[in-house]
């Protein structure tokens, strides 16, 4: 190590990493004491690990260029996306069992087209501007919604009287000093209710490049990337929020996707240029998505029986395993 | 003697249970009536003195007398109040009978308060209770991190507008755009020497389609250009569509386990276009296979 060293300082004035420089075989270079030295040391070594990486992809690519067309295939990148965790519950195309109880869960009335989604927006006990302006952005996104504000009413008093009055959903948006960061979406008549944190709200104006407002067109719906059976179901339960029948002269898609457990929320309005291109344009507001908890019937923090709660101990042990 | 008491530790900064402000003395004594340091109202400087307490939702009534100064053990007495808000004034009054006016009035005056502020917990325990949950910084960290590294890999732009031309090509809006369908019949022609026959059936009505429309279309591109510059237009475009099929059914291929369960069974059929593209389209097809 000793002389290691020496032929490192001797080398300190600082010229390029000459080509006959050999560590002695137990050398490393965190045993160097004073941090300059160690620094200068690392750089060197990095360089050089560097160079040996460039060479190594220059004769992979000789290699392949000579071999030209019996050349082996590229070799596919690692994602995340790649590596994800099998997840069991992730519903095959086929799937009879999966198929019958889309059938028959909450949600057969809304596909079968018997009922039409009412709903009914709302805020947790005095929104602040940010919120307000937020729920009437949302209210003109979604169609036949109503935003009414609470003033201290009771979560479970109110239920009740919009099952009366023929709601189809419910959407509490929670708010945190001045900004809202949490959505219950919850299916009225005995349905699921799913507990959001949602983060990174942007309001209209806030959007660059957006255009006019959402106009009264019923709006088509994307779902991408719910493959689990809970995605299954949150899935649906969004698409619920919409109309079954857009109206495609609006132009407008309102968009869901699931990516790593996020769900991203935009609103645009699309035209198609030719048959391979398409513009969209974005308007209205966008937010995302966490979920955190599945309730099986409506909102009841209590008593309520929850099909799936985020236990943060259990599940977020592997950087590759996502729910949804 | 409570005099000289008085006049060493009240008046002076000697108590140790005073409290001073800008504009007033307060007396931090868990005996004290009113909550002020004066010479009335200081439990020590005063040897005949009453309060009002409560634990656990009861009230009492403190006393202490001159006779019990040598027993500080047994100095406070006390007396538990009744439920009922007229009776326990009255006990407060039969026990403090002879007393001066002074403390008999901030006792009753004490209470009244001890009790409102009871009923108001009460009520405030039926109505919703807001619970406060801490957020975790380390974890808010991960997840905004993670929701941005999520957002570059969602490439929702393109994502989009992969799924709408997807709908385009299958045929969900129906009539609404007419494209020249030249370039996009060949494509559907690779697609279909894969897929079901379903789709073979479909093909051949926009062949019949296409044969219809394809005079059409030249005819107006010739209005606008010369026939060599259509011809590499749609060479070109031809090329550009093969290609783009290719990637698309690869891409579309593992992406279709993820968009395909939540359209039914078949990939055309949508529970929520499905019926619309019947309705509206299902005449206008009829007459073009005829």
């Amino acid at each position: 190590a000793m002389a290691g060293d020496g032929g490192g300082n001797a080398e300190h004035g600082g010229s390029p990493a000459p080509q006959r420089v050999l560590f002695p075989p137990t050398f490393s270079v965190s045993e160097i004491k004073n941090k300059q030295r160690r620094h200068f040391m690392f750089l060197r070594w990095k360089q050089q690990q560097r160079k040996e990486k460039l060479a190594a992809k220059k004769k992979r690519r000789k290699e392949r260029e000579a071999l030209g067309d019996r050349a082996p295939p590229k070799a596919i990148p690692k994602t995340i996306e790649n590596q994800r965790v099998y997840d069991e519950t992730t519903v095959d195309p086929n799937d009879e069992e999966v198929a019958f109880d889309e059938a028959t869960d909450e949600f057969a009335p809304y596909f079968n087209r018997q009922t039409v989604p009412k709903i009914l927006i709302t805020t947790s006990d005095r929104p602040r501007g940010r919120t307000v302006r937020f729920c009437e952005q949302l209210a003109t996104v979604i169609p036949n919604s109503h935003v009414y504000y609470r003033r201290g009413l009771a979560l479970k008093r109110i239920i009740p009287q919009c099952i009366a009055r023929d709601f189809t959903d419910l959407i509490v948006i929670n708010e945190d000093r001045k900004i809202p960061n949490g959505l219950v979406l919850s299916h009225l008549p005995d349905g699921p209710t799913a507990h959001f944190r949602m983060s990174s709200v942007r309001l209209r104006k806030e959007i660059k490049r957006k255009g006019k407002e959402p106009t009264e067109h019923v709006p088509e719906v994307i779902l991408n990337n719910f493959t689990t059976r809970l995605g299954h179901s949150v899935g649906r339960m969004f698409a619920s929020l919409f109309p079954h029948d857009p109206q495609f002269i609006g132009r407008q898609v309102a968009t869901f996707h699931n990516q790593r457990d996020y769900i991203f929320f935009r609103f645009h309005r699309y035209i198609f240029r030719s048959e391979k291109r398409v513009g969209i344009q974005e308007l209205g507001p966008r937010f995302t998505l966490k979920l955190r908890s599945l309730q099986k019937g409506t909102f009841d923090s209590k008593f309520g029986e929850y099909e799936w709660i985020h236990k943060r101990r259990e599940m977020d042990t592997s950087r590759r395993k996502f729910h949804l | 003697p409570p005099q000289v008491v008085w006049s060493m530790l009240g008046n002076r900064q000697f108590c140790s249970y005073k409290m001073t402000t800008k504009t007033q003395n307060f007396c931090r004594n868990e005996y004290n009536l009113t909550g002020l340091c004066n010479r009335s109202s200081c439990p020590l400087a005063n040897s005949q003195y009453a309060t009002i307490r409560e634990e656990k939702g009861r009230c009492y009534l403190y006393m202490k007398t001159i006779e019990r100064a040598a027993f500080p053990r047994r100095l406070w007495e006390r007396v538990l109040l009744n439920k009922n808000y007229e009776k326990a004034l009255e006990q407060i009054d039969e026990n403090l009978i002879y007393w001066p006016r002074f403390i008999r009035h901030k006792c009753k005056q004490r209470f009244t308060k001890i009790t409102q502020y009871l009923i108001r917990i009460r009520k405030l325990t039926l109505k919703r209770q807001r619970k406060l949950v801490p957020l975790r910084r380390k974890i808010e960290r991960r997840e905004r991190r993670r929701e941005e590294k999520a957002l570059i890999a969602a490439q929702l732009d393109n994502a989009i507008e992969k799924e709408l031309l997807e709908r385009l090509k299958q045929d969900t809006y129906g009539d609404i755009y007419n494209f020249p369908i030249h370039a996009f019949d060949k494509a559907l022609q690779q697609q279909g020497a894969e897929s079901e026959s379903e789709s073979d059936a479909e093909r051949e009505e926009e062949e019949d389609e296409d044969v219809d429309t394809r005079e059409f279309v030249e005819a107006e591109d010739s209005e606008l250009s010369d026939f060599e510059d259509m011809d590499k237009l749609e060479t070109s475009s031809e090329e550009e569509q093969e290609e783009e099929e290719e990637v698309e059914k690869k891409a579309s291929h593992p992406k279709s386990k993820g968009k395909t369960p939540l359209k039914g069974p078949a990939r055309r059929k949508r529970p929520y276009i499905e019926i619309e593209y019947e309705e509206e389209t299902e005449p206008t097809t009829k007459t073009k296979a005829a």
